[in-house]
């Protein structure tokens, strides 16, 4: 057996914040070199390499159980038990499929959670402002319907103004209306802030509204990588992609002509 | 420090998740709540069928179908209350004096017993080592029935204050030991990510998400540490008191006098049903982030 390299990652957002020596080129936002993750006998991940550039939009897909969420989790450093090189550029900030806000804090002191920067309310009221959700800065996440909550959710990741957001099906609890809205803010949000950003998803169409590269995940690899060059807001019915649809779903093991 | 320090922070039990701490989400539904006017009614309804009782109580008791050696009337136990309140009699003292001293014993007891409780839950709750250490020995003394102790502490104790107030101490102290332990390590491990991908230092991590997650299951440790410690009080007091409620008791015992006893349980049961409502009070302000109250 190959012997193992085994990194314990610097990846905190607080040590990141505290300028820690970038060991990555300026313009790459994460690089990994077979990254592996075992769960007792089975293979997640499999000597896994991806890079992702600094401003980059990623999307990977990936049927369940492919270990997209496992990928999002070692970048974050919420998994220590990967084996192989990691080396994220710091601050991250992740945004989970629940929104996870702290249920006894209110929305801003959500926002506001561990950040260090020298006026934390007002940081997190802008962040706050820039998601729509000013007004609701007060409010109990109890009472937030799911897309505010998620909003809310994404304007904590914001406010630490990450270099690498990690974005795990966010959008993937919310009705279909309430997701496109989503979808908008996201890429404004993204293009103000120019965060590299991994969006796992199990969603073809949503993949290829946002992303500059889709990335199909199977058999603990990357098996399948798809640039697109379109402009925003896309049509999804442009000939480019359909073709890339369908390209996406036989990827992913899906037959033509059924879909989720 | 070992190396787990950080991540030694006790958040590994999602199942524990859902009564602690709902997930947005899935409550968004339960927020609104019944107007006061509602409630306030509802309550006035819960009046009725306490009042019927004691309507039939007195009836039976006037028509002579309840023979007062057996159960004093209503009437005659409100008697016997004004009475004891406005008499300085040898034998009970005043009423208000009784009340006065049992609830001083309550309290003290109450008080340190709470305060050990919740120390001692931190300490195990939030480390391994404070586990291993003390959590065995609760676990032991916990089993043992403390109405059982009270021969040896009558040896070890005598006959003063501090039985009493040891044995009110004692029984506040286990529910709420318990129950603040194991709302620490029930706290949601996906909070405990959350903090960890925010960043969160140690401290931070148990003032912002471990304590304030563990207080519904701690509130709930404080409402049945109430009622123990209550009924530790009324059993406590009894050991050859010379004031207090239970000194009404024991004297009333001896010259058969069922009007007095009658009237010291009745303010025993005053002082369980104010006790409560206050800890229901404190739960409605400390916990107003579940429902809409407090905004």
């Amino acid at each position: 057996m190959a012997p193992r390299l085994r990194e314990v990652k610097e990846h905190s957002a607080e040590r990141a914040l505290a300028s820690a020596p970038d060991p990555l080129a300026p313009a790459t936002a994460a690089s990994v070199r077979g990254l592996s993750r075992t769960f007792g006998d089975r293979t997640v991940l499999d000597r896994l390499d991806l890079d992702i550039a600094a401003g980059e939009f990623i999307a990977l897909i990936g049927r369940s159980g492919s270990g997209k969420s496992t990928l999002l989790r070692a970048l974050a450093g919420l998994d220590q038990e990967v084996t192989g090189q990691l080396a994220v550029a710091g601050p991250v900030s992740v945004a989970f499929q629940e929104p996870r806000l702290v249920p006894w804090k209110k929305v801003l002191a959500n926002v506001a959670l561990g950040l260090r920067v020298s006026d934390p309310q007002a940081s997190a009221r802008n962040a706050l402002d820039e998601v729509g959700l000013g007004e609701r800065a007060s409010a109990w996440p109890v009472t937030l319907s799911g897309g505010e909550a998620q909003r809310a959710s994404l304007a904590r990741a914001l406010v630490r103004e990450p270099r690498l957001l990690l974005l795990d099906e966010p959008f993937s609890a919310l009705d279909a209306l309430t997701r496109i809205t989503m979808h908008r803010l996201v890429l404004s949000l993204w293009a103000r802030h120019q965060p590299a950003v991994l969006l796992v998803t199990h969603d073809v169409d949503e993949a290829l509204a946002l992303a500059d590269r889709v990335l199909v995940l199977g058999e603990g690899r990357i098996t399948h990588s798809s640039p697109i060059a379109l402009p925003r807001p896309r049509d999804r019915d442009h000939p480019d992609l359909v073709a890339l649809r369908l390209r996406l779903l036989t990827e992913l093991g899906v037959p033509a002509g059924e879909t989720d | 420090m070992p190396e787990t320090a950080e991540t030694g922070l006790i958040v590994r039990h999602p199942a524990a998740l859902t009564a602690a701490a709902p997930s947005s989400d899935a409550a968004v539904g339960t927020a609104a709540r019944p107007p006061g006017r509602r409630r306030r009614n509802r309550h006035w309804y819960r009046l009725v069928s306490p009042v019927a009782v004691v309507g039939l109580w007195q009836a039976a008791s006037s028509t002579g179908i309840l023979p007062a050696s057996k159960l004093v009337s209503p009437a005659s136990i409100a008697h016997t209350a004004y009475t004891l309140m406005v008499t300085n009699s040898p034998t009970y003292g005043t009423l208000q004096e009784s009340l006065l001293v049992s609830c001083e014993r309550w309290a003290a007891g109450f008080t340190l017993g709470i305060a050990i409780a919740v120390l001692l839950a931190v300490a195990t709750g939030l480390s391994r080592i404070g586990e291993a250490i003390a959590d065995p020995i609760l676990q032991a003394l916990r089993s043992i029935p403390l109405l059982g102790l009270i021969p040896l502490f009558i040896v070890w104790f005598g006959i003063g204050e501090l039985p009493k107030v040891l044995f009110v101490l004692l029984s506040a102290l286990f529910p709420m030991y318990l129950n603040t332990f194991a709302g620490i390590r029930g706290v949601d491990s996906k909070l405990g990510e959350l903090g960890q991908v925010l960043g969160l230092r140690r401290g931070e991590m148990i003032r912002h998400i471990v304590l304030p997650g563990a207080l519904p299951q701690a509130l709930t440790g404080l409402q049945l540490s109430v009622i123990s410690s209550l009924l530790a009080l009324v059993v406590g007091e009894q050991i050859n008191a010379t004031s207090g409620l239970g000194f009404m008791i024991t004297q009333a015992q001896q010259f058969l006098n069922n009007s007095v006893i009658m009237v010291a349980l009745i303010v025993y049961a005053i002082l369980g049903l104010f006790l409560n409502g206050a800890v229901r009070l404190l739960e409605r302000k400390a916990l107003a982030w579940r429902h809409d109250f407090g905004k």
